[in-house]
């Protein structure tokens, strides 16, 4: 025992005087057990150990080597397996005992590295040669032998590539097809009787390629295409989280986006309107309308929230859409740690964040048209009874007194539970600005707005402070109802939700595991390493702007390519690359890869303009195949990946609505403006947290009724039934594919719910009222939902259909026609071709 | 071969050729295990196979939205009642996130006392006579945690795994892994009572599986799903008549245009016919027993809400459901706690239990997974937002140690896992993480969690995000 002792204190004097020689055992041990994830190849979480001075340096979470220091030398915490850490190498407690001493001891030592030292070998540089990261050139068409099919270079793309497989395309899509098609592809509306009756009897040969020019020039052509880009912004009219509070001038950006559309604004300035608007030399207002993008994150209001939490969550949303929207790059994975499979590194991801992290959210004026004139001319008489109304309840120095206790508390918080309760709300419930930096400006400096802001959030949340019995006392909340009702009295101008960039040097900092309490290393604002750079002047920190710029120059090759491409996945069903929301190194292939090529280039030959780009598409061939199945390719191309006919699409949940209420009559075209309510059934609300702090459904009055499906409000805790049924967003990311699924409950929506039950009335009162005859009647219908006449057998078996429903109501003692009109328009309306673009 | 059919095996590979793309391997090992099938292959909530033989079928979660007080209830701390209306040690509670209070905010001790139940002698409180009464069937975890002190980020925590919005939840998982048995309802239905959620739909969400998999509201007013009868003036006759026509005419369109889709819309309008039918049997309780109503309370007034939901539950796995899932809200005791766990567990203890023995007696128990608890627990110390009125106080939330108990298929019941310190404050032995207890309810199901993935965004998400261990301890 006591040999034993000695020979232990022997070997430990012995290795404390032994210098541990780094070439000969520290070295091969880190090539052994490091380099393959710390080495030349890859550095995860920042981190190299093959090299002196980036080992020395550290990885993403700072310093790994304290020279001396063991005992706080993240390298060995790691390697001993130390509690709280994750032990290194992964998937073990550590590295054996020995190995893990002679690290400690190399530390202690002093770390000791010769510069001679040999390292790793140096691997081949692995240039990225992802097809999707390369320049893109505009590559001629290819010549075919058919060139009849050709009618302009898309065709001569996808017939070289049939020709190649020895398949023939599809034949032409009759002429009502097609004009239904290019009716729901371009205003997502069917086309009228009187539009279908003109273009079956126009016999120009451009017949189809006039009404595609006329459908392009249509206001209804904004409002289809602003849909997928709403979906791409996670458009939404509420907060999203808990309370879920309204938003009621979300609608302002939604508004915005429909009229750059309607302008055919290039895609370049419309894009750099968003993401940067407010930073643009002399900006308007419509470019800061533009930033709404930004705003369309989720705000948590919960009490107690950490603010700090929910800014980084919305930073880290914010660079996470502009991956998808615009690079369709899944380069939120490089959150927490470098990305699996794609070139984007943890670094990468919070140099992007870098160029939001100043963000600073600001309501603003938006007039509309016609709104400022009114406003101004009754502006001072509503500002002088307001400060009436408030002098009347002796709001100002009651104010004045909350605001120095709030101050108190916020400085000596946990003395006065219900104070630092009120202090909470100053920072959840403020409406429409930021109320604790509205309370720390002294009130003489505050602008009017502000001034308004915390007047308005005292009133309605001083009773948090002072207990209900003082509260009411104060009678604040009558005052609140007065001060509402004058202020819908008097004309206000619309609000918008804008970014704007926030004073003062940003430092930014990347996020150990993602995790926003964990400050790694500083970064600055760059573009992911993988692509080309952009120009920034030299010494100046590069802004939310010069990101934007970039985003849209030729030289980055991502911006162009995926929008084309999801353009005409909307138009074809599938996109050349399947995957839209991914172009990274596990993105599907393209299937016509010069075809997204060409496209893309002449997208920015044609300076980003989304309507000849449209035009281009829908005027195709490719496009105006038919698109029945073909049983000879089910087999070889069960995907239609050959192009080889069009696609069947069920239209999506707006385009649906809009359609049955196109059909019956009841339509409101109107463009723009705010959300609507449409009837909903008793109880939706009710599931929701929102609905205990007042969110209700106020159903819209009138046309209102009948808006479109684009403009109803969308509720994120408690959605509209009807858009949820058939797969409208979620509006939470953003989302750059929908889905098209098919379901019991989308049935039972379009049978029985009372909104598609009146289409059904209105379309029967339109047939009937077309004429006295039953088939002019029917055929009425017919061109109304499906856009063709119908055949015999169809006539037929509508004429038994409609007599037995006749006998069936006659029995339940009903003789009129109106019911059993109904009952078959409601047939039409449930039809899957009437739901489909075919 | 019929029309139908062929397309069904068209369908089916287009879905074998989306599982090696998009779905996760999972399905696709359940598609080959389940060859033979193909009829049934096009309907996405067609059963599967799990990937292990498992006791549960189904499972009952019951919600218990708002964060129920685990000192009142499931987790005795009589070392806490000395040390009321003081503050705890400044070095005990400086690292804790709270909502509301202040670390310095003064304990409270329980407000209610604790007794044994059952043969295991279980300690509960005396507000859970009921509960006790089945203590021997259930086994409570002490020892929760997570990670999320809010509301709405905690229910996304529990249901979906993570604090950020547009992922699956539980239900639309498990509904994707293994499908539904019933053939006339959803495979994934939501019931509600008391007042509304914080995370509202995100809680039955589909995120960005697709909206098959999202979970139905059985609403308590109006139509029991919606839109599930006849328009106005519309006899069942003749919404027969126009479902016939419907099938007819689309039939046509199948055959003129060959897309298999068509295909799954005639399906999918039988499936709401049927639903029309079985949905009012379903909320039928004229042939349950009066000795059943009773003890599910049914017609007590405070019980009643809740009770209901409890015994459709029942109601809904008989018929094959897969998932229900009922919320009660609030149990968010800023404020009255005393008052207002009175009310809630007045309201839930007896339905609950009920439940447990009902399907214990039809011998459904063991192949229902029961779970009974809410976002996380509330803190030891008291919340005082109405200093001049006594009654008022409450507690805050508590992510840091809380009570869950879970019964049936796969569970041992009558035992207690895990334990938090006197204080209440942390976890002192078996911590059970959200994710653990996430993975432990898909491997009741013979599913093992790192398996069951969807591919989003160019990766592989799952329920647990990127942890979980299954908790050997719960399981029989």
């Amino acid at each position: 025992m006591r040999l034993l002792g000695l020979l232990a204190f022997l070997s430990g004097a012995l290795c404390a005087q032994t210098e541990v020689d780094f070439t000969r055992q520290v070295e091969p041990l880190l090539r052994a057990k490091c380099y393959g994830c710390h080495g030349p190849a890859q550095q995860m979480s920042g981190l190299r150990l093959d090299e002196k001075a980036a080992a020395l340096k550290g990885g993403y979470s700072g310093a790994v080597i304290l020279p001396g220091k063991s005992a706080e030398s993240k390298l060995i915490l790691r390697v001993t397996g130390a509690a709280g850490v994750m032990a290194m190498p992964p998937g073990t407690k550590g590295l054996p005992e020995a190995e893990a001493e002679l690290l400690k001891k190399w530390v202690d030592g002093g770390a000791k590295w010769p510069d001679s030292a040999a390292g790793a070998a140096p691997v081949a540089s692995k240039r990225v040669s992802h097809w999707a990261f390369r320049a893109i050139e505009r590559p001629a068409p290819p010549a075919v032998k058919d060139s009849r099919w050709v009618r302009n270079p898309i065709d001569a793309f996808v017939l070289a590539r049939l020709e190649r497989e020895g398949v023939k395309p599809a034949p032409e899509a009759d002429r009502l097809t097609l004009l239904r098609r290019a009716h729901l592809d371009l205003t997502g509306l069917p086309p009228t009787p009187a539009e279908i009756n003109e273009f079956l009897n126009d016999t120009d040969p451009d017949a189809y390629e006039h009404v595609v020019d006329r459908l392009l020039t249509s206001p209804h052509f904004g409002e289809r295409w602003a849909r997928p880009w709403l979906d791409r912004a996670r458009y939404a009219d509420s907060d999203g989280y808990e309370k879920d509070w309204a938003r009621p001038y979300a609608w302002r950006y939604r508004q915005w986006v429909i009229d750059a559309l309607n302008h055919d604004m290039p895609f370049d300035k419309f894009s750099v309107e968003q993401l940067a608007g407010d930073l643009l030399p002399k900006a308007s207002v419509e470019d800061r309308v533009a930033t709404g993008f930004l705003r369309m994150t989720l705000t948590n209001r919960e009490g107690g929230v950490d603010n700090n939490q929910f800014k980084f969550e919305n930073t880290v949303d914010r660079t996470s859409t502009l991956g998808a929207a615009w690079l369709g790059l899944t380069i939120g994975c490089a959150q927490c740690h470098d990305h699996k499979y794609d070139p984007i590194k943890q670094k990468d991801f919070y140099q992007l964040f870098a160029f939001f992290d100043k963000v600073e959210e600001v309501d603003i004026d938006a007039p509309m048209p016609g709104e400022l004139g009114p406003y101004l001319a009754k502006k001072d008489e509503y500002r002088a009874k307001r400060e009436a109304l408030l002098k009347e309840y002796r709001v100002g120095e009651q104010q004045a007194a909350w605001e120095k206790e709030m101050m108190d508390t916020a400085a000596h918080p946990g003395v006065r539970t219900d104070w630092d309760l009120a202090w909470d709300c100053l920072l959840k419930l403020t409406e429409g600005g930021d109320g604790e930096k509205i309370l720390r400006i002294a009130p003489e400096k505050r602008t009017q707005r502000q001034k308004d802001i915390l007047t308005d959030h005292f009133i309605r949340n001083y009773h948090f402070a002072v207990g209900p019995k003082v509260y009411a006392e104060t009678k604040f909340k009558e005052l609140d109802e007065r001060l509402r009702k004058l202020k819908d009295e008097y004309p206000q101008l619309t609000q918008a939700m804008t970014v704007d960039e926030a004073a003062g040097a940003a430092r930014s900092y990347l996020r150990v595991r993602g995790d926003y309490r964990t400050l790694g290393i500083e970064v600055q604002p760059q573009v992911p390493e993988v692509l080309p750079g952009m120009e920034a002047k030299v010494g100046e920190r590069p802004t939310r702007l010069d990101l934007a710029k970039w985003v849209v120059s030729r030289g980055n090759p991502l911006t162009s390519r995926v929008t084309v491409n999801w353009v005409w996945a909307e138009l074809f069903g599938r996109g050349i690359v399947k995957s839209l929301d991914d172009f990274g190194v596990r993105a599907d292939k393209p299937t016509h890869p010069e075809l997204l090529d060409y496209l893309a280039a002449k997208f920015m030959d044609d300076r980003w303009s989304m309507k000849k780009l449209i035009r281009g598409m829908v005027l195709s061939s490719a496009y105006r195949q038919s698109s029945k199945a073909r049983p000879e390719l089910e087999e070889r191309d069960p995907d239609n990946e050959l192009i080889a006919r069009q696609t069947r699409l069920r239209l999506p949940a707006e385009l649906i609505r809009d359609s049955a209420l196109m059909a019956s009559g009841l339509i409101s075209l109107d463009v723009g403006g705010k959300s609507v309510r449409p009837p909903q059934p008793d109880g939706v609300m009710e599931l929701g947290y929102g609905n205990r702090w007042g969110n209700s459904w106020p159903e819209s009055k009138g046309a209102d009724k009948y808006r479109r499906g684009l403009y109803i409000h969308f509720q994120r805790s408690t959605p509209y039934p009807m858009l949820v049924n058939f797969d409208a967003p979620k509006a939470n990311v953003a989302l750059c594919r929908r889905d098209r699924s098919n379901t019991a409950l989308q049935a039972l929506n379009l049978l029985n719910d009372p909104v598609f039950h009146e289409a059904a009335r209105g379309l029967a009162y339109e047939a009937m009222n077309a004429s006295a005859d039953w088939d002019a009647r029917l055929e009425e219908a017919y061109l109304r939902t499906l856009g063709r006449k119908p055949t015999d057998t169809e006539k037929r078996k509508f004429e038994t259909f409609f007599a037995k429903q006749k006998q069936l109501l006659a029995k339940e003692g009903n003789h009129l026609d109106d019911a059993a009109w109904t009952e078959l328009s409601s047939v039409l309306l449930n039809l899957d071709e009437f739901i489909t673009r075919e | 071969m019929r029309p139908e059919e062929l397309f069904a095996v068209h369908n089916r590979r287009m879905f074998l050729r989306d599982c090696a793309s998009g779905i996760g391997m999972m399905a696709l090992g359940n598609l080959l295990a389940g060859e033979g099938r193909t009829a049934e292959i096009d309907d996405p909530l067609a059963p599967k196979k799990p990937q292990f033989r498992a006791k549960a079928k189904n499972v009952i979660f019951l919600f218990m939205e708002g964060a129920p007080s685990q000192m009142e209830l499931f987790d005795p701390k009589p070392e806490l009642s000395k040390w009321n209306g003081k503050a705890l040690p400044a070095d005990l509670t400086k690292d804790l996130k709270l909502a509301f209070i202040k670390p310095t905010a003064k304990v409270l001790g329980p407000q209610f006392p604790f007794r044994k139940y059952g043969q295991c002698g279980m300690e509960l409180s005396e507000l859970l006579p009921h509960t006790g009464s089945v203590a021997d069937d259930i086994c409570l975890v002490r020892s929760m945690y997570s990670e999320a002190f809010n509301h709405h980020p905690g229910q996304l925590f529990l249901f979906t795994g993570s604090m950020v919005g547009g992922r699956p939840t539980m239900g639309a998982w498990v509904n994707y892994g293994l499908g539904s048995e019933a053939r006339n309802l959803p495979g994934f239905v939501v019931l509600a009572s008391g007042v509304g959620t914080s995370a509202g739909s995100d809680n039955w969400s589909s995120g960005f599986l697709p909206s098959t998999y999202a979970g139905t509201v059985l609403r308590s007013k109006g139509d029991p799903i919606l839109y599930l009868s006849n328009p106005e003036g519309v006899s069942d006759a003749s919404q027969r008549l126009r479902l016939d026509m419907l099938k007819e005419l689309n039939q046509e369109h199948l055959e003129r245009t060959g897309d298999a889709e068509i295909a799954s819309r005639i399906h999918s309008y039988e499936l709401a016919y049927r639903m029309q039918t079985s949905g009012p049997e379903l909320l039928d309780f004229s042939k349950e027993p009066q000795e059943t109503l009773d003890m599910y309370g049914v017609k007590n007034e405070k019980t009643k809400a809740f009770g209901t939901n409890c015994l459709l539950a029942r109601r809904l796995v008989e018929r094959g459901v897969r998932f229900v899932m009922l919320l009660h809200a609030s149990w968010d005791h800023h404020s009255a706690i005393v008052k207002g766990l009175k009310q809630q567990t007045g309201a839930t203890d007896q339905p609950s239990a009920a439940l447990i023995k009902d399907l214990k007696r039809r011998g459904l128990l063991d192949e229902t997974l029961v779970v009974w608890g809410g976002e996380f627990g509330r803190t030891p110390m008291s919340e005082m937002r109405r200093p001049d009125d006594p009654d008022s106080i409450g507690r805050d939330h508590h992510p840091n140690g809380y009570a869950m108990w879970m019964a049936g298929g796969g569970i041992k019941g009558g035992q207690v896992i895990g334990q938090t310190d006197e204080l209440a404050l942390s976890v002192a032995e078996d911590k059970v993480h959200v994710h653990d207890l996430q993975a432990t309810i898909l491997h009741c199901l013979g599913m093992e969690h790192t398996k069951l993935t969807y591919r989003h965004l160019g990766r592989d998400f799952r329920l647990t995000d990127l942890g979980g261990q299954v908790v050997k301890k719960m399981l029989a």
